[in-house]
């Protein structure tokens, strides 16, 4: 057994506040000497260079914190100090953390975190969502080059539907009647919703809730043909692969690409931007699909699995 | 204006409440998911702890095991149940009924065994069967205990019959976890609100009922 996560994380996140304490002294001390000198240093430079300790977030998702450990291994390796500081609840929680300067380095993904910073952007495609990024990411952010593997919302369905049906993408559920579509309840109120489903391919579906965020309740649903779309099972989801599904191809991007995207702080040096960035490269979506299935499969340490594929992938050493 | 004060305007919005999705038929769905899943358990549980009190055997193994199943998450047995169900109603159903057994149980044969062993020998001694004995002396004697049981239950029951939702049953769980999941904290506090009111209204129901009950004759 492992000692109680919360406490070490509690102690570890007592330790990025207290890292705040002294860049409030410098901050202060600056205000009164700046006339004295130019006051270029950054008292929030904690991030990056070779003496500072970098901290590296994820959120409370183990798909998310295996990709931030991947990272975290690839920066030690890159000889840098890594804090981990991983499972911080979801982005509600952490955006402030990131932004103020606490965590410098967070595997992010690209479509919904454009959403939280600009609620009102219109980007669908991959590229408008990475310069949407460019422009409404807070002062002292950075988002790196993404991967290709995504990890979003998509319209999944058994592989013996799609074969009785013929399809292949969201537009040929058109020719369908009654369809239902399970989902988590905010289905109803998103933009890729049944009423973005009509607008934009001309699929009407009715709603049948399940909560278990694409879990096995849902999977079942499925194959049980309680539900014959689910619009709540990943495009990173294990299950895809694991029960023979099918992720029904969205050309129009009705649901914005979820691309795996490091968010870095600025101050965070070239070397290990470039070090993130390869991690990048490497990330396609089989991989991602792989890492996560090791993960559910396996019930590894993310540190294990994440491990053995930096390895493999030649990210290390 | 404050989530609280939204969240009141959104319940005397009489749009939020009609329609079939609309807060009134939840409510009736609550209601009812929740009264058949004590009306089960106490069809289940009743008998039993009659039984269990009446003859004064197997309790050990009662309490022990109620006990057990009082430890089970309601959510992680729903889930389980619900792999093997799939979607609707049964598997939320067996999770409540499993919740509500327990209380229902305890009052069911504390009650029998709350009536003084003199007053049963007197009866057994006046030539009464042990039928009649606890039909009429044991159940009515109890009855305040028994009631308390499923008073229990009940509350129990209305507070945790929103997980029907989780498994797309609908009740009041629905326009929870929807407000839960969009950050809609009016809509969560609103409908948290009209499943404790519920919770209250029943309560008082079973109050009334159980000082009723006090005052008819014998009963005291």
């Amino acid at each position: 057994m492992k000692p109680p996560p919360e406490n070490r994380r509690t102690a570890r996140r007592l330790r990025a506040r207290m890292r705040l304490v002294p860049g409030l002294a410098a901050v202060g001390a600056l205000a009164l000497i700046s006339s004295a000198c130019g006051a270029d240093s950054d008292p929030f430079e904690s991030g990056g260079g070779e003496t500072g300790t970098v901290v590296i977030g994820s959120q409370q998702y183990y798909s998310n914190t295996l990709i931030a450990e991947v990272y975290a291994q690839v920066l030690e390796d890159a000889g840098l100090t890594v804090q981990r500081d991983f499972e911080i609840g979801q982005r509600e929680v952490y955006a402030a953390e990131l932004e103020n300067g606490n965590i410098d380095v967070f595997p992010e993904y690209a479509g919904s975190l454009l959403q939280y910073f600009d609620p009102e952007s219109q980007a669908r495609t991959a590229e408008e969502i990475r310069d949407g990024l460019e422009q409404a990411l807070p002062e002292g952010l950075a988002a790196l080059r993404e991967s290709e593997a995504t990890d979003q919302n998509a319209m999944v369905v058994t592989a013996e539907f799609a074969q009785e049906h013929g399809l292949t993408s969201i537009g040929d559920l058109a020719d369908l009647d009654d369809l239902v579509v399970g989902s988590t309840p905010e289905f109803e109120t998103r933009p890729y919703g049944p009423e973005g489903l009509r607008e934009v391919y001309g699929v009407e579906v009715q709603l049948q809730t399940i909560d278990d965020s694409g879990g096995p309740l849902t999977v079942k649903a499925l194959e049980d043909g309680d539900i014959d779309v689910a619009a709540n099972i990943f495009t990173a989801s294990p299950a895809i692969a694991a029960e023979d599904l099918v992720v029904l191809e969205d050309p129009e991007s009705l649901v914005p690409p979820e691309n795996v995207v490091p968010i870095v702080s600025e101050a965070l040096d070239a070397d290990a931007r470039a070090a993130l960035e390869e991690v990048s490269a490497a990330l396609t979506q089989e991989e991602l699909l792989e890492l996560n299935t090791r993960s559910v499969d396996e019930q590894a340490a993310p540190e294990v699995i994440a491990g053995e594929w930096v390895e493999e992938q030649g990210l290390v050493g | 204006m404050s989530y609280p004060a939204e969240a009141l305007d959104l319940l005397l919005d009489p749009a939020v409440w009609g329609g079939a999705d609309g807060l009134g038929a939840r409510t009736l769905e609550h209601l009812g998911y929740s009264l058949l899943a004590v009306g089960l358990s106490a069809a289940i549980a009743l008998p039993l702890g009659f039984a269990v009190g009446h003859f004064g055997r197997g309790r050990n193994v009662v309490v022990a095991s109620s006990g057990v199943v009082r430890a089970l998450p309601t959510l992680g047995l729903l889930t389980l149940v619900a792999l093997f169900t799939g979607l609707g109603l049964l598997a939320p159903m067996v999770a409540l009924v499993v919740l509500a057994v327990p209380s229902v149980l305890a009052g069911a044969y504390a009650g029998i065994e709350s009536v003084d062993p003199r007053t049963v020998d007197a009866a057994r001694a006046q030539g009464m069967s042990r039928w009649q004995v606890l039909t009429t002396v044991q159940i009515p004697l109890g009855l305040p205990l028994i009631v308390g049981g499923i008073r229990l239950a009940t509350l129990q029951v209305v507070g945790t019959a929103i997980l029907a939702a989780y498994v797309g049953a609908g009740g009041l769980g629905a326009p929870l976890f929807l407000g839960l999941r969009t950050y809609d904290y009016p809509l969560l506090l609103a409908a948290s609100a009209v499943v404790i009111l519920l919770a209250l209204v029943l309560d008082l129901a079973f109050e009334i009922a159980q000082r009723l009950l006090r005052r008819l004759p014998g009963l005291r």
